[in-house]
């Protein structure tokens, strides 16, 4: 039986990890080599590295420390962030990415899903969606959740699936930062469309919430967070510990 | 010095440097003097089957290849480099494979709601002993990402995972190993196999 999956995000900017709160507000945090390690010896089950940096300079130092990460930790890394063309997926899986996550790029030119998973596998290719309550539907947000597409999230999962992603992340950017949970809703109507990997993303605030998301959600494969994990408030042993103890499939 | 046969079918950064992680001293090649010199032969290769059998053909190494594992020298295949272990795989088509061990690679039928590709961390079920898992326990997890799995090599068959179905893991015969997770995205249980690997080949000098 697969186990379900708890995933650190380390947002990178200028070769250092830095942490979002609704999207703004960086903070420098720390060295990505010294959390890498530290989240795989903690049993982190896979690492998410975004780049934010938009300089190419940004890029060089974004790739040697990728390089540096996937030279001394030996579990998944998912990369995203600045992924647009198929030269992008390349030059993130040579310095030792196992997937890449695309975002922005998707929605600027649909059809790199598509391309990429046929060059690459679908297993390689994470289509990431950050999303908002509109009205009485979800719509996606473009540039790291600040631009409104007018594209409906269940809809655009489920092409995302069609195309050949091999997952999906699912940030919601109602509670991204707010620490109050998981949004189940959103992630249920996600989830019933597709039958690719989902993984939860913003708003986890405490352990329990990665225990509501796997026993109340509705088919989570994963849960991904960053805050809490950087800054100790969860440790990520204590809580697979926990969620193995409620009889959820965790790797210990 | 463990040989990993370099045949342009996929990213050997991860496995290499997990390697060297552990001290081994793994060289990328396919040239057939350095897989001769090798104590240990690591096959790896991610992608289609047939794809990656035509890269293999073409790179001129197999004929070397057949004959070390032959002359008994320790090799291990990773993911689609074990599934060329077998006799032939049916994944677009029949192909043949290497032959080493008895059995054939064959498409998922799994029981409804079950995902393809089996990706993930599973627990491993280990069915017989090898040297290969002296540094695993049963239940240990390993990482997966396959949509094809070896089938009618009970025989062989080291440790099983399972994903509604048994899924083989673990293979052995003589000298030849595989797995059919990879061990350099499988954390500490994945660097123990390598390890252990490795240990195989040197102790064979």
């Amino acid at each position: 039986m697969l186990a379900k999956r708890v995933i650190p995000c380390l947002d990178v900017k200028d070769g250092r990890v830095v942490k979002g709160r609704n999207f703004t507000g960086l903070q420098d945090v720390s060295d990505p080599v010294a959390l890498a390690r530290f989240y795989n010896a903690s049993g982190a089950d896979e690492l998410v590295f975004y780049d934010i940096t938009a300089s190419h300079e940004g890029r060089k130092l974004f790739a040697e420390t990728l390089t540096a990460v996937a030279s001394q930790v030996f579990i998944p890394l998912t990369v995203g962030g600045g992924i647009n063309d198929l030269s992008d997926f390349d030059r993130v899986l040579k310095c030792g990415a196992d997937k890449v996550s695309v975002n922005s790029g998707a929605i600027a030119d649909p059809g790199i899903v598509g391309r990429a998973a046929k060059k690459y596998g679908d297993q390689c290719v994470v289509l990431s969606i950050d999303a908002k309550r509109v009205g009485d539907r979800y719509e996606v947000f473009s540039k790291g959740g600040r631009v409104p597409t007018g594209i409906d999230a269940v809809e655009w999962a489920r092409r995302g699936q069609e195309e050949g992603a091999g997952e999906i992340v699912l940030n919601s950017i109602d509670t991204d930062g707010v620490k109050r949970g998981f949004d189940i809703e959103m992630l249920r109507a996600v989830c019933d469309a597709v039958s690719i990997p989902v993984i939860a993303s913003g708003g986890a605030g405490c352990a329990e919430h990665f225990l509501t998301l796997f026993e109340e959600g509705p088919g989570a494969d994963a849960g991904l967070a960053a805050s809490i994990f950087h800054y100790g408030e969860v440790d990520i042993r204590a809580l697979k510990a926990m969620l193995a103890s409620h009889g959820v499939p965790v790797r210990l | 010095m463990i040989a990993v046969v370099d045949y342009g079918v996929g990213n050997l950064f991860s496995l290499v440097s997990s390697l060297r992680s552990i001290g081994a001293d793994a060289q990328v090649t396919s040239e057939g003097e350095a897989l001769r010199a090798a104590d240990g032969i690591i096959l790896p290769g991610v992608g289609a089957f047939a794809d990656a059998r035509a890269k293999l053909r073409a790179s001129g190494a197999e004929g070397v290849l057949t004959e070390e594992v032959q002359k008994g020298k320790p090799f291990l295949g990773i993911c689609l480099g074990m599934q060329m272990l077998f006799d032939r795989s049916y994944e677009y088509g029949v192909h043949e494979g290497l032959g080493f061990i008895p059995g054939e690679v064959v498409p998922f039928r799994l029981p409804k709601g079950m995902k393809v590709p089996h990706m993930g961390w599973n627990g491993l079920h280990i069915v017989r002993d090898c040297p290969l898992l002296d540094g695993v326990k049963e239940g240990d997890y390993v990482y997966y990402v396959h949509s094809y799995h070896a089938t009618g090599c009970e025989a062989h068959t080291v440790a099983v995972s399972d994903y509604g179905i048994p899924v083989t893991g673990v293979v052995a015969r003589g000298n030849v190993y595989g797995t059919q997770f990879h061990p350099e995205k499988s954390g500490d249980v994945g660097l123990n196999i390598l390890r252990a690997f490795v240990k195989i080949a040197e102790g064979g000098r």
